[in-house]
């Protein structure tokens, strides 16, 4: 087990190292400059003089590879280096964004387990009959529905129906949870229903893959309450491919919710990434791209362990 | 199990009783409703210049933010130019997209997981590691990333909501794929001398037809969503290109409380665009491969 | 006024001066202006965007004025109760030699740094060495406006020296940059790069807390130099970029105003919903939107062609059309309308494309056209920035402008970082330009029609010597008069007789601001505002 666990730890590796040296290529594919976006896009005059001064100073002018180099001597010392936009480090600017990303990944993820698993289960319970049919729409409406424009809606309501406008900065969840939450929770509502869908669907077929079971149709026929099984037998092993959607779809809720963090004017990472592609802060980006990678591998890596520990038919050598 | 799945696939024919459409249809009162709306669509976007009342890219100064009503039933945007028309205009732009950009990133897809999983060895680990490293960022950020290297427009949208969905398709139809060439009548054609290509083309992508298709109605959805998205971002098609998307980007949500037709039927035509795609997706994949109904 | 009235009878003339002086009143009672200045309170307001960095010798941006400005005092500054007039901030006093090659500034006594020193002019000579003459690799963005500078000097600690290598009229002007903080010279010595990421002035507020993405808080300077001032006991910067949020924010109370700018729309939503308790500041804007042609491509290097795309453009009713929903309206040259050097009207609608019947102009655009062998329908494609307000108005505008002289144009809308790429490149047929100042420069802002050779800010790609000359010739004038008649005659080669790009509508700046917040007067930039000190909020 201990073996396993390291070999598929050192799994990881290559494909950060794959995503580091793919993005820092790329960044400096997409044509535009930081120096001319941060000097003259406001409508000033600045002499080229100015902008190629900036460059040197920023390093842009070095040859790439030392560039590269540089970077990666950088995160082995875990030090991602500098913004070019702020001229701070990339690790606080992105500190300042996770908490909200994260906790906005939680709630979100939160509310799609609180409205997937009930339905999901009503669905398999019922399947075929009209119950199952309904649980269906809603799912499929769930995915079609643009999240932000959910946003929109929500915002309309509250704001033209009931006056009411929630908070427009962030406040941490232990200074004020009130005032907190009342930001939050429209926007975890609207990605949390879109979430919910695809949960619901595995929560559905994996409850009807184990109701099949023998063991469940043995516990039908020792008369169990259906409640006794449902929750001690069935859900219990239905579990493990819910928990797997949960898991990848909170990865991607960091870092993927870049429209809807626009509409609440939400100070998250996607935002950070949109802005930071916006104005070509090419360490910025990197150290952005990294996080977004590492975060999604990490969480594969804890399903993977989740299973080998789980499921004592999974072998490993 | 996968033998069985292989029957039913390579020979379908053997299995009918009645014409597969109309028992698609009796089956599937959803997909059927889903591929009428589809079917609407098209009517709407191909006849659009008829249909619609209005020029959707004609401004009106004296007509900015009027409310629904019988001149303007969708009522009208910033630039004064009619909601309702550049809601089915967008129609257009929505399906020239979502085809667009699913065909070809299904097919792309496709191609990529055959080849891989038919050479296999040094090819398929570069491969899968690149898709690897694809697959760990949420789509969005791919297409925004690709979009900011190749640039906007509809044409490069296509290119870029694509290029996302190739790695998600070629995992899935690779997985198949490697099933397939474990049979032994690619061995066989093999020993009788078949190019690789005419293997790869003859033998071995018709047998993956059922997951290509999964994915490849999985992702039209998934690209108008992507679509519109991107150009909510300002990322999409330019102004005034009518683009539902880009109809809910701007005034649509500064002046949602003053105008709310704005946001409101741009939005719907998404929400039921994608959902008619989404429910026949649905359908298409219960009848195609059993193995995935539940 | 005196020799116009002469036919009026007395007896009216009376009562007019009576009803003036009643209107007057009831202004002022509106205004409020007549009490005086409450001390108190938190002024709350919005910037859209984010500082780069904090250094304002580095930056270009509001982004980074709005919230950072109030921690600064500067040698010279825009008096925003009377802009353009410029008047004394660290300095007491100033005068210049007759040949106008030396200036000297009498500087304040007991001036006090938020760290609890004092000011002296070894910190002013500082703060102009690093614009003027960086060192190293500091980068001073506007190094440029000073070339005249020879050297600053500080002979004694109330006293700094400017001797300049030749006259240059508004130096005094251009001193009075917004970006001009001045900062304390042992600190730059120690570290030329510590004001980037931090902040200490002499300024009415000091610093207490930047939190990235979310707001900006100062606090009144207990020992500001001039007393009694500021009359806030503090302030608090929110970040919002989205602009329905910032709405909101407004029609909220959340914040009181935005000093940027909003749109006509966006100022009706806010009067809508808070009817009396707004008030709406208004001046034209030193921004606007010019279409940049690439020469270089064909049939964009004949000249029959240049014209008849400005003359299709109608400013006049443009002007009516747009403002409606975007925030542009003068109708002007390359110098601000309304502006010392502004092209007066009569001259202005001799200009192509700024004739009032645009039927006629129309007739010969499409004259030209059919001249210059260019087909009905052709298609060329207008590049612009992704940027609603106003770019995308002016963008969309001009297409259907267009459309009437029978030219088929494709709005091609990309963002910043590919459209300042493909500008460099001349990767484009036509293009919307912009420019934006806080100040009436002619060097400044008739420095991209110069010669491509010349000016690196040249879109169009062409040299024309005449141009080149004209410029030198304005800016070695120093009378106003004179130099505003060589700038006309730059303008109506440039814009008209050459058509080499053209401009399309001037910026109008539309503030709208509670009530409570007093003592603000609405300026003719983005970049002088907020003036801090001597804004002040009724209960």
């Amino acid at each position: 087990m201990t073996r396993y666990v390291l070999t598929r730890f050192l799994l990881i590796l290559p494909t950060l190292l794959t995503v580091a040296v793919l993005i820092f290529i790329l960044v400096r594919i997409v044509p535009g400059d930081i120096v001319e976006l941060r000097l003259v896009s406001g409508g000033s005059f600045v002499t080229p003089g100015v902008i190629e001064a900036e460059r040197e100073r920023l390093g842009l002018n070095k040859p790439l590879w030392d560039q590269f180099m540089e970077w990666m001597m950088g995160i082995f010392r875990l030090d991602l280096g500098l913004s070019m936009w702020s001229g701070n480090p990339v690790i606080q600017e992105i500190a300042i964004r996770l908490p909200l990303s994260l906790q906005l990944a939680v709630m979100a993820s939160l509310i799609a387990t609180a409205i997937a698993i009930p339905l999901g289960t009503l669905a398999a319970l019922h399947r075929g009959r009209w119950i199952d049919q309904v649980v269906q729409v809603i799912s499929v409406a769930g995915l079609a529905v643009p999240s932000f424009w959910l946003g929109i809606l929500i915002i309309l309501v509250l704001l033209g129906v009931f006056g009411y406008l929630p908070p427009l900065t962030f406040t941490p969840l232990l200074e004020n949870p009130r005032a907190n939450l009342a930001q939050l929770i429209w926007p975890a509502l609207a990605v949390g229903y879109r979430y919910s869908a695809v949960t619901t669907r595995m929560t559905r077929s994996a409850l009807l893959e184990v109701l099949r079971e023998d063991y469940v149709r043995t516990a039908w026929a020792k008369g169990l309450a259906r409640h006794v099984i449902l929750r001690r037998h069935a859900l219990r092993n239905a579990l493990l491919p819910v928990v797997t959607v949960i898991g990848l779809e909170f990865a991607f809720l960091i870092g993927g919710l870049v429209v809807t963090e626009q509409v609440f004017n939400l100070n998250g990472v996607g935002k950070l990434i949109v802005e930071a592609i916006g104005q070509r802060d090419y360490t910025l980006i990197q150290g952005l791209m990294l996080l977004v990678a590492l975060g999604y591998v990490l969480v594969n890596f804890l399903v993977d362990l989740l299973y080998a520990w789980l499921d004592p038919r999974i072998t490993y050598q | 199990m996968v033998e069985h799945a292989l029957v039913e696939r390579v020979a379908p024919a053997a299995r009918r009783r009645s014409h597969p459409v109309a028992r698609f249809f009796r089956r599937h009162p959803l997909g059927a409703a889903g591929l009428f709306l589809i079917f609407v669509l098209l009517g709407l976007a191909l006849l659009a210049p008829w249909i619609a009342p209005y020029d959707p890219v004609a401004n009106d100064f004296g007509a900015m933010f009027r409310p629904p009503s019988f001149r303007h039933w969708s009522g009208t945007d910033a630039y004064g130019r009619d909601v309702l028309s550049r809601v089915i205009f967008g129609a257009r732009t929505a399906l020239v997209i979502g085809f667009g950009a699913s065909l070809i990133g299904a097919t792309l897809g496709a191609v990529v997981g055959v080849v891989s999983a038919y050479f296999g060895g040094k090819t398929d680990l570069l491969v899968q590691r690149l898709v690897d490293v694809m697959l760990s960022f949420p789509i969005i950020i791919v297409a925004l990333a690709i979009v900011s290297i190749i640039g906007t427009g509809t044409d490069k949208l296509i290119v870029a909501i694509a290029l996302s969905f190739v790695p998600r398709v070629e995992r899935v139809v690779r997985g198949s794929a490697l099933g397939v060439r474990a049979m032994t009548y690619i061995e066989a054609a093999q020993v009788i001398g078949a190019g690789s290509w005419r293997i790869i083309f003859r033998h071995m992508a018709p047998n993956v037809v059922a997951p290509y298709l999964v994915m490849l109605t999985a992702s039209l959805g998934q690209a108008i969503l992507l679509e519109a998205s991107l150009s909510f971002l300002g990322l999409g098609v330019s102004e005034p290109t009518a683009a539902w998307g880009l109809m809910l980007r701007g005034a649509a949500v500064d002046f949602a409380t003053r105008a709310p037709w704005m946001a409101i039927f741009p939005g719907l035509a998404i929400t039921l665009t994608v959902l008619a795609v989404n429910v026949l997706g649905d359908s298409l994949r219960d009848a195609l491969d059993p193995r995935l109904r539940t | 006024m005196h020799s116009s009235d002469v036919g009026v009878p007395r007896a009216r003339r009376l009562a007019l001066a009576l009803v003036a002086v009643l209107v007057v009143l009831a202004l002022t009672q509106v205004e409020g202006t007549a009490q005086a200045p409450r001390h108190g309170g938190t002024l709350v307001y919005i910037s859209t965007a984010q500082p780069p960095s904090l250094d304002g010798h580095r930056e270009t941006t509001f982004a980074m004025l709005h919230p950072v400005k109030p921690h600064y005092s500067y040698l010279v500054k825009f008096d925003t109760q009377n802009y353009p007039k410029v008047v004394g901030d660290l300095a007491e006093s100033w005068t210049a030699s007759k040949d106008g090659l030396v200036y000297t500034f009498k500087i304040r006594s007991g001036v006090k740094f938020h760290d609890g020193s004092t000011l002296t002019s070894k910190d002013i000579k500082a703060t102009f060495d690093r614009i003027i003459l960086p060192k190293g690799d500091v980068v001073s963005a506007r190094q440029a406006m000073y070339q005249s500078v020879k050297t600053v000097e500080a002979p004694n600690p109330q006293t700094v020296v400017f001797r300049l290598k030749y006259a240059t009229p508004g130096f005094v002007e251009k001193l009075a940059s917004p970006f001009n903080f001045v900062y304390k010279a042992e600190i730059l010595e120690r570290d030329p790069h510590w004001y980037e990421r931090n902040v200490m002035g002499t300024g009415p507020f000091r610093f207490v807390e930047y939190v990235r993405g979310s707001h900006w808080v100062g606090r009144r300077f207990e020992d500001y130099w001039e007393r009694g001032k500021p009359y806030l006991d503090g302030y608090r910067v929110l970040f919002i970029a989205s602009r329905s949020s910032m709405l909101a924010a407004i029609k909220s109370g959340q914040a009181l105003t935005e000093f940027r700018g909003v749109s006509p729309a966006e100022l009706a939503d806010i009067v809508r919903a808070l009817g009396e308790k707004v008030a709406v500041g208004t001046a034209a804007w030193q921004c606007n939107n010019t279409v940049a042609i690439n020469t270089k491509k064909k049939p964009f290097d004949d000249v029959r062609v240049r014209r008849a795309l400005t003359l299709a453009v109608d400013r006049w009713g443009g002007s009516q059309a747009l403002s409606e929903i975007a925030f542009v309206k003068p109708v002007g040259a390359m110098m601000r309308p309304g502006g010392q050097y502004a092209m007066p009207e009569a001259e202005l609608t001799k200009l192509a494309g700024y004739g009032r019947d645009i039927a006629q102009s129309r007739q010969q655009a499409r004259a030209l056209l059919r001249e210059a062998g260019v087909p009905e329908n052709f298609s060329f494609t207008l590049k612009n920035r992704d940027i609603s307000m106003p770019y995308e108005a002016v963008g969309v505008y001009l297409v259907d402008q267009w459309r009437q002289i029978g030219l088929n144009v494709r709005h091609e809308q990309v963002e910043a970082g590919r459209y300042f790429a493909d500008q460099r490149a001349g990767n484009y047929d036509l293009v919307v330009d912009f420019a934006c100042d806080f100040i009436d420069d002619p060097d400044v802002q008739l420095l991209k029609f110069l010669s491509a050779d010349v000016s690196p800010v040249n879109y169009g790609g062409y040299v024309d010597r005449q141009l080149d000359a004209l410029y030198v010739r304005q800016s070695r004038t120093a009378d106003k008069a004179q130099r505003a008649r060589f700038v006309h005659e730059f303008e109506r080669r440039a814009l008209s007789e050459q058509a080499y790009g053209f401009y399309v509508l001037w910026w109008q700046r539309i503030i709208p601001y509670w009530k409570t917040l007093r003592g603000y007067n609405t300026t003719t930039n983005h970049y002088v505002e907020p003036d801090l000190a001597v804004y002040w909020l009724a209960e």
